[in-house]
């Protein structure tokens, strides 16, 4: 893989003359840097973050090709359906490695004791953990949107082969389909929703991951679980079970839903992106989540191999 | 300034006491070896040191704070703790690439020149080198590191002889020079006395002893003793005595190396024996306590 440094390499020279000053050399990584080189790290480490959506969508591929060649022709047009369906299992894919991911992101490199490597090298605390809590709210969004997005134009080429080898023209299949505003919804809906309007159940379970010995989706879910039924015992409540319902769907008041019901996913006009920067939803979660991976960074600091 | 200075080092672990008060000074340019029991505290004066846990009292490396500012001294600063801690998923050229990437100080092409010497192969996995090899790369790694202070704890457990031998032999010649500092905890005494420039005794959480090499062999003389002068060398006060193969060798502490001539033949003794003799044998209190 060619690799791109955001900075140079600082000079040798210059570090070695650092050596004899009393303090700390100046030989400074700048921060990106340490970011980029961690989040390649993450990614040697955890290849399902990737194989995994790809994998799912070979599958899907496959099937909907062999669906395309032996269905009759009305059920195998491609447009819509098709292309909102294999948009919505790779969705479902990303939720699903996310949580898998921050269930370890933490925890393994302390089983597996290479956390004491890791701390030998001058990389901070601050920086391992924003570049791990990266993944799921930035970088695996944008990941799954670009595996779809590959996805969905294959899907759309194959279906086209598969029309015109059965002898009818396959113009009408791409006049349905108008890629970029549902591409567009669904960049937005991605980066907006499951990544940062997820944000704090992410670092939740980061912190989790990086506090708990072992039985870490335990320690994550236990919590949870144990508020909702205290609440449910002493105030017959259940305000933080709507809490948590409405930050999983999104967040009901800041975009309002489509009347199909499921989750909201339009073109982001200027209005919606407006109503959702302004929303106190999002700026809560994101409150909630810095208090979660700086609470994460202090455990990371603190914990050793188990 | 001192590379390592600690005044009244603590450290506890609920109603354990881990360190009760280490006072260590190390200058550039020495090879320090922590030699004690298990649980004696080494460990947790190296995680002192390298950042990885709080403690109490006053402690300096190479002028830092070491607890609140790991990452920052981690540029001069190399770390070993045992063979166990290179990530198995990683590839043997993905940990040259992030260490480059990561590390102002580390010199690619001399890691490269370090591996090149081994059968590692670039491509190959850490689970899938063995336990020698991995110490190797590990090893190949931190010493492509420019750093001033080296800290190995165990470095060489679980290995076979001739991976313990190499490993220090090239520390020794590749790597060790007067602008650097290395300190080292092992259970293996023996293979690394000649490589020591000094030594500290900890037990229960304190320093028993501290020694320069130089001033080690002025003050300990082990002799072997026939039995009929055994009686004279007891006089002579000998810190400890034991049986090997029938005859007595006697270990003495500042005693006059004329008269000891006259018993046996006067040798070095191990820093082991002295250690056995300082500590007493496992359990028991620390009696001398001087330095």
């Amino acid at each position: 893989m060619a690799t791109v440094d955001p900075t140079d390499r600082p000079d040798p020279a210059l570090g070695s003359q650092a050596g004899g000053s009393p303090a700390i050399g100046p030989a400074l990584q700048s921060p990106l840097r340490l970011v980029y080189w961690s989040v390649r790290r993450e990614l040697w480490e955890n290849r399902f973050l990737y194989l995994v959506p790809l994998i799912v969508a070979a599958l899907y591929l496959a099937a909907f090709t062999i669906g395309a060649m032996r269905l009759p022709l009305p059920a195998a047009r491609p447009p819509g359906e098709a292309l909102d369906f294999v948009s919505m299992v790779l969705m479902l894919t990303y939720v699903i490695i996310s949580v898998i991911y921050c269930l370890g992101a933490l925890h393994n490199e302390r089983a597996d004791r290479s956390i004491l490597f890791w701390k030998s090298l001058p990389v901070s605390d601050v920086t391992t953990v924003v570049a791990k809590a990266c993944f799921p709210i930035i970088l695996l969004p944008l990941i799954i949107f670009a595996i779809i997005v590959v996805t969905q134009c294959i899907t759309l080429l194959a279906g086209s082969a598969v029309l015109l080898a059965r002898g009818v023209p396959a113009a009408q299949l791409w006049s349905q389909s108008s890629l970029l505003p549902m591409w567009a919804a669904m960049l937005y809906h991605l980066l907006t929703i499951h990544g940062l309007y997820y944000a704090p159940i992410y670092a939740w379970i980061l912190l989790a991951s990086g506090w708990a010995r072992r039985a870490v989706f335990l320690w994550a879910s236990l919590p949870v679980v144990a508020v909702l039924i205290v609440e449910k015992l002493v105030f017959n409540s259940s305000l933080f079970a709507h809490m948590l319902l409405s930050r999983l769907q999104g967040g009901s008041s800041a975009v309002p839903f489509p009347p199909r019901g499921g989750m909201p996913m339009q073109a982001p006009t200027l209005a919606n992106v407006a109503a959702f920067v302004t929303s106190p939803g999002l700026w809560i979660g994101l409150a909630i989540c810095a208090v979660f991976l700086a609470a994460a960074i202090r455990v990371r600091r603190y914990q050793g191999p188990i | 300034m001192s590379v390592i200075e600690a005044n009244g080092l603590r450290k506890r672990f609920g109603a354990t006491i881990a360190l009760d008060g280490i006072d260590l000074k190390v200058e550039q340019g020495r090879i320090l070896g922590l030699i004690g029991p298990n649980g004696a505290g080494k460990s947790t004066a190296i995680n002192a040191i390298l950042g990885l846990t709080p403690y109490q009292g006053q402690l300096r490396v190479l002028g830092c704070d070491p607890w609140a500012t790991r990452d920052r001294l981690m540029r001069e600063v190399a770390f070993i703790a045992d063979v166990a801690v290179l990530p198995r998923w990683l590839r043997v050229s993905q940990a040259i690439e992030y260490v480059a990437g990561v590390h102002p100080r580390f010199d690619r092409v001399k890691a490269e020149g370090f591996l090149a010497k081994t059968t590692i192969q670039r491509n190959s996995r850490v689970r899938e080198l063995s336990k020698g090899m991995v110490t190797q790369l590990h090893l190949a790694l931190v010493m492509a590191i420019d750093a001033r202070l080296l800290v190995l704890d165990e470095p060489t457990l679980g290995l076979d002889i001739l991976y313990r031998k190499q490993f220090y032999d090239a520390l020794l010649n590749d790597y060790f020079d007067h602008s650097r500092t290395i300190v080292v905890t092992t259970h293996q005494v023996e293979e690394i006395q000649n490589v020591l420039t000094d030594f500290m005794f900890i037990h229960h959480g304190r320093v028993v002893l501290t020694c320069s090499m130089e001033e080690f062999e002025a003050r300990y003389a082990e002799v072997t003793v026939h039995p009929e002068r055994l009686a004279a060398a007891r006089e002579l006060k000998p810190i400890h005595e034991r049986q090997v193969f029938g005859r007595s060798t006697l270990l003495f502490e500042r005693a006059d190396r004329g008269r000891l001539q006259q018993l046996g033949d006067v040798r070095t003794p191990g820093i082991a024996d002295v250690f056995v003799a300082v500590i007493g044998g496992p359990g028991t209190q620390p009696q001398a306590a001087s330095g």
